[in-house]
């Protein structure tokens, strides 16, 4: 048993003593339980040898096998930073069905965690469906007014692609009579499991889908702005900073190491989806009235570029990628909470019902500033650095896409400074003077980590690029190893023919 | 094979489940007429001590397979499988109903005795080795289900369900029949491994005859199974018959008829395969189809998982449609998870459902999550297992069965069987949206809490249904060596 076994289990823990504790002492409870997650889970950094690997169930071969690597590692420090973060948010917004609620967020943690440590398809998958259930009920019990169809939807349509998922991971088994991938790379690798081109596609879409609608991807985002909409603040926070990158980081660790061939195959349609996401989240983010929508279609502008940046194939861009996926997570999800302290004193999430409220809270509208200018890519803090590496990472491959790309970035100055200007400043309508207050204490503690990140991930990327980017070359490593086998395995094996006789009989 | 006339001990041994359950069976009827009122509250203590013996006598006779009387059964690990199966069913019938019969005033020992004899029957359906067998213990079953269909007289509900069946089974019964007298009078036996053999060998029938032979047995096998064409009783049934006995024809008997069907098909049809295959292969589908989308328009719970209990015999045909050693295994280990899973959803709805039935419509469950939370969260891991979410057993179930497709490249079942999961997960999403996000109406009849027994029934199911979803090792490796080659 290794820390990372600790950090995976304790939300588990933490979700089922929570069923057994008294009402009262539910909320104080969970954030103690995700405080001393997060700490434990700090002691994760840099170790990058831990992994265990144990059998669940004997045939089929099904593995507990978990492990950390650079890619992991800062997803699920962003995980286990947000969960209290999200439980703080929730303090008082929440007032009724208080235990369900703060179990499930730790359930849900549960999930995640095990979504991004997982090195077993079956394994993964496992968690990938559990994640589904809590965030079911989180948006369909404390949502806003159309929380039940919202709800329903992501569910359905989480729940439509990973079922193709599943049928891809069962063929993959077929084929390899493992589930355990860093065998099933292995196997690519050597020449022992060789998926003809047709085939490949054919599983690279289905795990692709799966992906694409969670992340999600333009056409398959519809179902996520209703879901940002009607869940509760921490609902929105956990699914914008870390559920949507379950997708990214799924298109990274299996897409492109397993179906190299096919990825490279779909690469130009895919950063079209891509930029066509980016700019048109961006445009539809622009109308929108209702301030959680326009920063759910900023997501789906901001996440266009991981997938643009994890389809160029080139260092910078997946280093990008990756970055970008914490820096969404950071900023994005202040953005939510921050949305959610305006809701919890002015009871609307309409852009008009606000102005001028930078008088009554000034401090609220510092914070907001720093976060907004975060969001669209100020240097010197986060997204900067993400943005600015996947567009170099995309000028290698198409100045085309690039150029559009970059388009998506002014447009995110656009939408993001006319909110907050149409929010912040002017002059203070009668509702604002007497519903909006400042900051509370406990709204600076939850929102502070956040913003200290923003200015960290911004200035002082050594911190976190250096072990990304190891872990992506790897990741590209591989990928390009399995394209020139594949290449070799597909002319004539006049040169290979013993020696691949041999790679076959091992 | 033992040639004499008499079994001996060893063959009396191997049957003693079904013997156990007729005599515990005959003692309640003889003790019903015998018994003062109150006495009669040993019956349900009673007909769990005979289940309980012939679970026992089940598992030991295990550890002596062979056949028994002359090749009629057979007890081999897939016929010990099927025994224990419907036998823990029959005890979780008894531990669901006791408290629905006395809430309903009918408190009558001949529940207890026809729930044993049905469990007979399914036993006898298990081990049998040939179609006359078969066909004894499908009745056995079947007559003793119609009665329990019906089971409170002044309910016309019930009069209609019984009805319903009983007409409906009669006529599927006359076509299996009339399947195996065709069988019979072109290959001169009715041993299936016999049968086996003659339609391999040089001298068989034609085609035509064995084919049509194997449909119209598919016509009576698919009514009991509730596969699409012959699903339309399913519905009326399960809503007309008292929600416990609902419970119960909805896990074992068809459960004992998958364990026939699976026999027939892989051991005397698998000569002609290469015939019902795609038979199958259609139905499968048609039934996932119909079953998921019919269950979507439902308002009445009962209906809706009724018809949810037709969707899910279509995937365990998408196992029988793999016709292998793996689809067998995968058929066996989810109709172990779905008896559990759907028993449990039904003994849920029995307790919301209240005296009279009156609370069977989706919307009764409002709230349910607010007014008793533990039972709502048992039906949740119910309802999850049978949308298939890991952890669950409906999970493991499903996919091993589309393994096993896989396996036999069956892409195409696989991928639309897949996409019918989660159409499927819609009228579930609905029950889960109404017991956890609509709050309870207001002023509505109090729920009195669940008897001892109910929780018995609910909490022994969901605990099974976690078991299987989180270790499944031992019951699909005990399926995986006693599956039909």
């Amino acid at each position: 048993m290794t820390l990372l076994d600790v950090v995976l289990f304790l939300p588990l823990i933490g979700f089922l003593a929570l069923l057994f504790i008294p009402k009262t002492l539910s909320r104080s409870g969970a954030l103690a339980v995700s405080l001393v997650i997060f700490a434990v889970s700090l002691g994760l950094i840099g170790n990058y040898t831990l992994s265990t690997n144990a059998p669940w169930i004997d045939y089929p071969p099904i593995r507990y096998h978990v492990a950390l690597d650079g890619l992991s590692l800062w997803l699920v420090l962003l995980t286990t930073l947000l969960t209290p973060i999200a439980i703080a948010v929730s303090w008082k917004h929440i007032d009724f069905r208080q235990k369900e609620f703060y179990a499930l967020l730790l359930l849900l943690e549960f999930g995640l965690i095990g979504v991004f440590v997982a090195m077993d398809l079956f394994l993964f998958y496992v968690f990938w469906e559990i994640c589904l259930v809590p965030m079911y009920f989180l948006i369909g019990i404390w949502g806003h007014d159309n929380r039940i169809y919202a709800t329903v939807k992501f569910f359905l349509y989480t729940m439509a692609g990973s079922m193709l998922m599943l049928g891809a991971i069962i063929y993959l088994y077929n084929k390899s009579g493992t589930f355990d991938y860093l065998d099933i790379v292995s196997q690519l690798q050597t020449g022992r499991l060789v998926l003809d081109a047709h085939t490949e596609l054919i599983l690279f879409l289905a795990f692709f889908v799966a992906f694409a609608i969670k992340v999600p991807l333009f056409p398959l985002h519809t179902w996520l702005p209703d879901a940002h909409v009607e869940a509760p603040t921490a609902g929105s926070v956990m699914l914008a900073s870390v559920m949507l990158k379950m997708g990214t980081y799924g298109l990274v660790r299996y897409c492109l190491p397993l179906f190299p061939n096919a990825a490279h195959q779909c690469a130009w349609w895919i950063s079209a989806l891509a930029v066509t996401g980016i700019i048109y989240g961006a445009l539809v983010a622009m109308v929108q009235p209702n301030m959680k929508k326009l920063v759910a279609y900023s997501s789906v502008s901001h996440l266009g570029f991981v997938v643009l940046g994890i389809f160029s194939f080139t260092q910078q861009g997946l280093d990008g990628a990756v970055y970008q996926m914490l820096n969404h997570g950071v900023s994005t999800g202040a953005l939510f909470m921050l949305v959610g302290y305006l809701y919890e004193r002015r009871h609307s999430l309409e852009i008009s019902a606000y102005g001028g409220v930078a008088t009554p809270a000034p401090n609220l509208a510092i914070v907001f500033l720093i976060t907004t200018l975060a969001s669209i890519g100020l240097p010197m803090l986060n997204n900067f650095i993400g943005e600015y590496l996947v567009l170099q990472g995309a000028a290698y491959v198409s100045m085309t896409w690039t150029a559009f790309a970059a388009v998506g970035v002014i447009l995110s100055a656009c939408y993001m400074l006319w909110l907050y200007q149409r929010t912040f400043y002017g002059k203070a309508s009668e509702g604002v003077t007497q519903h909006i207050y400042d900051l509370t204490g406990r709204e600076w503690a939850a929102i502070l980590p956040l913003i200290v990140l923003m200015v960290w991930m911004g200035t002082y990327t050594q911190s976190f690029l250096p072990q990304i980017s190891a872990q992506n070359a790897r990741i590209l490593e591989d990928t390009h190893k399995l394209k020139i086998e594949r290449v070799q395995i597909a002319t004539p094996n006049v040169a290979r023919g013993p020696a691949s006789e041999a790679a076959h009989g091992q | 094979m033992d040639n004499s006339l008499f079994p001996t001990t060893a063959e009396y041994l191997r049957i003693l489940p079904e013997i156990i359950l007729t005599v515990v069976g005959t003692l309640i009827m003889f003790l019903e007429a015998i018994l003062s009122d109150s006495q009669k509250r040993i019956f349900a203590p009673l007909s769990l001590a005979g289940l309980t013996a012939a679970l026992v006598a089940a598992i030991s006779a295990n550890g002596s397979p062979g056949a028994a009387f002359h090749d009629m059964l057979v007890i081999d690990g897939f016929a010990t499988f099927f025994r224990v199966l419907v036998i823990a069913v029959g005890m979780l019938a008894i531990f669901g109903s006791t408290e629905y019969l006395r809430r309903e005033n009918h408190p009558g020992g001949e529940f207890y005795a026809l729930i044993l004899f049905s469990v007979m029957g399914q036993c006898v359906m298990a081990t049998a080795n040939e179609l006359i067998m078969i066909f004894i213990g499908l009745e056995i079953s079947s007559i003793a289900s119609y009665i329990l269909a019906g089971y409170l007289r002044d309910d016309s509900r019930n009069n209609e369900s019984a009805l319903k069946y009983f007409l409906l089974g009669s006529f599927a019964t006359a076509f299996l029949l009339y399947g195996i007298a065709w069988i019979y009078g072109f290959t001169g036996s009715t041993n299936l491994l016999e049968i086996r053999r003659q339609l391999e060998g040089a001298g068989a029938p034609s085609l035509l005859i064995s084919g049509t032979a194997a449909a119209l047995m598919f016509v009576g096998f698919g009514f009991k199974i509730s596969a699409v064409p012959f699903q339309i009783w399913a519905p009326d049934v399960y809503q007309g018959a008292p929600a416990p006995v609902s419970a119960f024809l909805s896990v074992g008997p068809k459960a004992a008829a998958f364990a026939i069907l699976l026999r027939t098909y892989l051991t005397a049809f698998a000569p002609i395969s290469d015939r019902w295959v795609p038979v199958v292969w259609v139905c499968a589908l048609a039934t996932m189809i119909v079953g998921n989308f019919a269950a979507i328009q439902q308002s009445n719970i009962k209906r809706l998982l009724a018809y949810s209990s037709i969707a899910h015999a279509g995937y365990v045909l998408v196992a029988v449609t793999a016709h292998s050693e793996v689809g067998s295994a995968a058929a066996m280990f989810y109709l172990a998870a779905y008896a559990f899973t759907n028993f449990g959803a039904f003994a849920v709805v029995t307790h919301v459902a209240r005296k009279g039935e009156r609370f069977t419509k989706i919307e009764d469950f409002a709230g349910l999550a607010q007014r008793q939370p533990a039972m709502a969260a048992m039906l949740t891991i119910f309802l999850l297992s049978l949308i298939g979410v890991p952890l669950t057993g409906g999970f493991f179930g499903k996919f091993y069965i589309f393994k096993a497709a896989l396996d036999a490249n069956l892409v195409w079942l696989t991928v639309l069987g897949l996409l019918n999961s989660a159409v499927a997960a819609y009228y579930y999403l609905r029950v889960l949206v109404v017991m956890y996000m609509k709050d309870p109406e207001a002023g509505g009849e109090a729920l009195p809490a669940a008897g001892p027994a109910l929780k018995i029934a609910v909490y022994g199911s969901a605990i099974a249904t976690l078991i299987l979803g989180i270790f499944p090792s031992f019951v699909l490796d005990f399926a995986s060596k006693a599956a039909l080659k």
